[in-house]
């Protein structure tokens, strides 16, 4: 079974979001980690490994750093990792990424892509599927339980109040939810390995995309940050008295009730 | 004049879900105003009869593609069903709610039609003659404006709660264009094996109006039952922290925050819930915040427009009481 896992590197989920002299995102003293959903798929990817046998590639596009990810992918188990660097864009879109990913995947065999169902900074939860329509694969999104069989994979994926089993002929696209497995840590023996592993560095030129094949259909025109909330009141008294002003208050002053 | 601006109606056991109002309540202020027609579209089996109420929140036309293969959702059936529609009449823009199904759809369709897609936006203005969308980035931790340049259709998905829902016009008609799918074998590759609802009878979390929400002060899966108690009360959605997703007392489908659901409800209730900033970033676009925690240097107490010090286990059933009272519940 060959796997392909795409993984993103994102902000801290701790992380205090504040604005540059340029009025763009800081990213100066962030902690950077691995998409936590990407990080179950990952590990669902080395579980299916485990099963089946088979490598298991991670594929991340991102700036320099983006590689201690791919690291700690490899460091969990992965057998080779791809770093797609594209420092020449000024700015991107789901649609720059998905067509850079699906171009580099036509450079490698899989039987299956996992990936996370959305990235925890922007939220946007679209390139997997730009990703399976692009390759012409059929995709299941939000995934808590996958089973995979020859040719084909059996999904149970979360929907509002509950969930569905899904059947798919593989390749097949899966995103991973939170509930899908709990990741492992990398071990010592496993990071002395990973060094050895093969990391193969990617530019635009060598897929042979130009600038404007993958410019971005949305801009981003101005960021700025939410106006931050202030302390209200906090209300004292016995609990059944405190329990009832609040109740009050609720209906009177805030009319929420 | 082009062909419209398109709101999906997505629709469940012969229901609308919330978000489609609220989606045709700013495409008809759009439609207004660049001089369009406000389309919906409904996509399922044995769906026709619900065009009537989507006439009656303002659209002017309806799509109606109702097919045997389309009973259920499945993400090929209907990205090839919407995907053709919009090929046939170009819509100038389509929206889609930002849920489970429609942002499954929405980056599908928006790849097919080889546009863009902004999702999860919680705002939509012309300025300049262009649609300007603002969408929250980092859960809310920030904020980001977007435009198209010239991509079209332009797309976007509506985060649910965000906007104010279109009016309801009892009466007013739309007009109704039936449209055909069909499918070839091997079109449609998932296939819908089981659907297990764990229905609780409560709202959706990402729809609801008021939530509920326990933390790792809740100290366990049956203290939960009284946060259920009070939200059977108010009619309102449970919710959990991070803390006590991971400390099993609750799954995770109950999990707000920037690893969970992002919610905006007009009023959350935070229990035994400290505040970590993962936290906040999913509930602190709520419109009123109440938290009720013991320790008075909680985070929560900083966002919170309500906030009572004491023991979550004696406040939350006096609450209970207080409200059926006011509610007239016995």
């Amino acid at each position: 079974m060959k796997i392909v896992v795409l993984a993103k590197q994102t902000f801290d989920t701790e992380a205090k979001i504040t604005l540059d002299s340029q009025e763009k995102i800081n990213r100066e003293g962030v902690n950077l980690i691995m998409n936590p959903y990407d990080e179950f798929a990952v590990e669902e990817a080395l579980r299916v490994k485990e099963k089946h046998g088979g490598k298991v590639t991670v594929v991340s596009l991102g700036e320099a750093k983006a590689q201690d990810i791919l690291r700690q992918a490899l460091a969990m188990g992965a057998d080779k990792a791809v770093h797609i660097v594209v420092d020449e864009l000024e700015e991107t879109d789901e649609y720059t990424t998905a067509t850079i990913l699906a171009k580099a995947l036509s450079g490698i065999e899989y039987d299956l892509i996992l990936a996370g169902w959305r990235a925890i900074d922007d939220g946007s939860a679209q390139v997997a599927g730009r990703v399976a329509e692009i390759l012409g694969l059929p995709m299941v999104n939000m995934v808590i339980k996958l089973e995979v069989e020859t040719g084909k994979a059996v999904a149970s994926r979360e929907i509002e109040g509950g969930y569905e089993v899904l059947e798919v002929p593989l390749p097949a696209v899966v995103t991973a939810q939170k509930g899908l497995n709990e990741p492992r840590y990398p071990t010592m023996k496993g990071i002395m390995q990973a060094k050895k592993k093969p990391m193969q560095k990617l530019t635009l030129a060598d897929l042979s995309l130009a600038t404007q094949e993958v410019a971005p259909k949305v801009r981003a025109r101005k960021y700025f940050l939410p106006t931050p909330r202030v302390q209200g009141k906090i209300i004292t008294g016995e609990p059944a008295e405190a329990a009832a002003t609040l109740v009050r208050l609720l209906r009177e002053e805030a009319k929420v009730i | 004049m082009a062909g419209g601006i398109w709101v999906y109606a997505e629709n469940q056991n012969g229901k609308f879900k919330k978000v489609t109002f609220e989606m045709l309540g700013a495409g008809r202020q759009l439609a207004d105003q660049l001089g369009e027609e406000l389309c919906a579209v409904v996509i399922g089996h044995g769906v026709g009869e619900l065009a009537a109420t989507l006439g009656e929140y303002g659209a002017d036309k309806v799509y109606v593609v109702d097919s045997p293969e389309l009973a259920r959702y499945t993400t090929d059936g209907y990205m090839l069903a919407l995907s053709k529609l919009a090929r046939e009449h170009q819509p100038a823009v389509i929206f889609l709610g930002y849920t489970v199904q429609g942002r499954d759809l929405a980056a599908h369709v928006a790849q097919r039609l080889g546009t863009g897609l902004c999702t999860d936006c919680t705002g939509v203005n012309i300025e300049d003659g262009q649609i300007v969308f603002t969408r929250p980035i980092y859960a809310g931790k920030a904020f980001v404006e977007a435009v198209f340049a010239e991509a079209r259709p332009v797309m976007a998905t509506i985060r649910p709660n965000a906007l104010p829902a279109a009016e309801f016009q009892p009466g007013r008609k739309a007009q109704v264009i039936e449209s055909s799918a069909t499918f070839g074998a091997g079109d449609i590759r998932q296939v819908v094996r089981e659907i297990v609802c764990q229905a609780s009878g409560r709202p959706e979390l990402t729809e609801a109006d008021i939530i509920v929400s326990g933390g790792r002060g809740m100290k366990s899966a049956e203290n939960f039952k009284i946060l259920e108690e009070l939200a059977d009360v108010l009619g309102a959605a449970v919710g959990a922290s991070r803390a006590a997703v991971d400390a099993g007392y609750v799954p995770h489908s109950m999990q707000v925050g920037q690893t969970g659901k992002t919610v905006s409800p007009q009023l959350y209730i935070a229990c035994g819930i400290s505040g970590a900033i993962q936290h906040l970033a999913g509930m602190s676009s709520s419109k009123v915040i109440v938290a009720i925690n013991k320790d008075p240097e909680a985070n929560i107490f900083k966002v919170a427009d309500y906030g009572i010090v004491g023991d979550l286990f004696e406040i939350v059933p006096l609450l209970t009481q207080e409200f059926k009272k006011l509610l007239g519940k016995k």
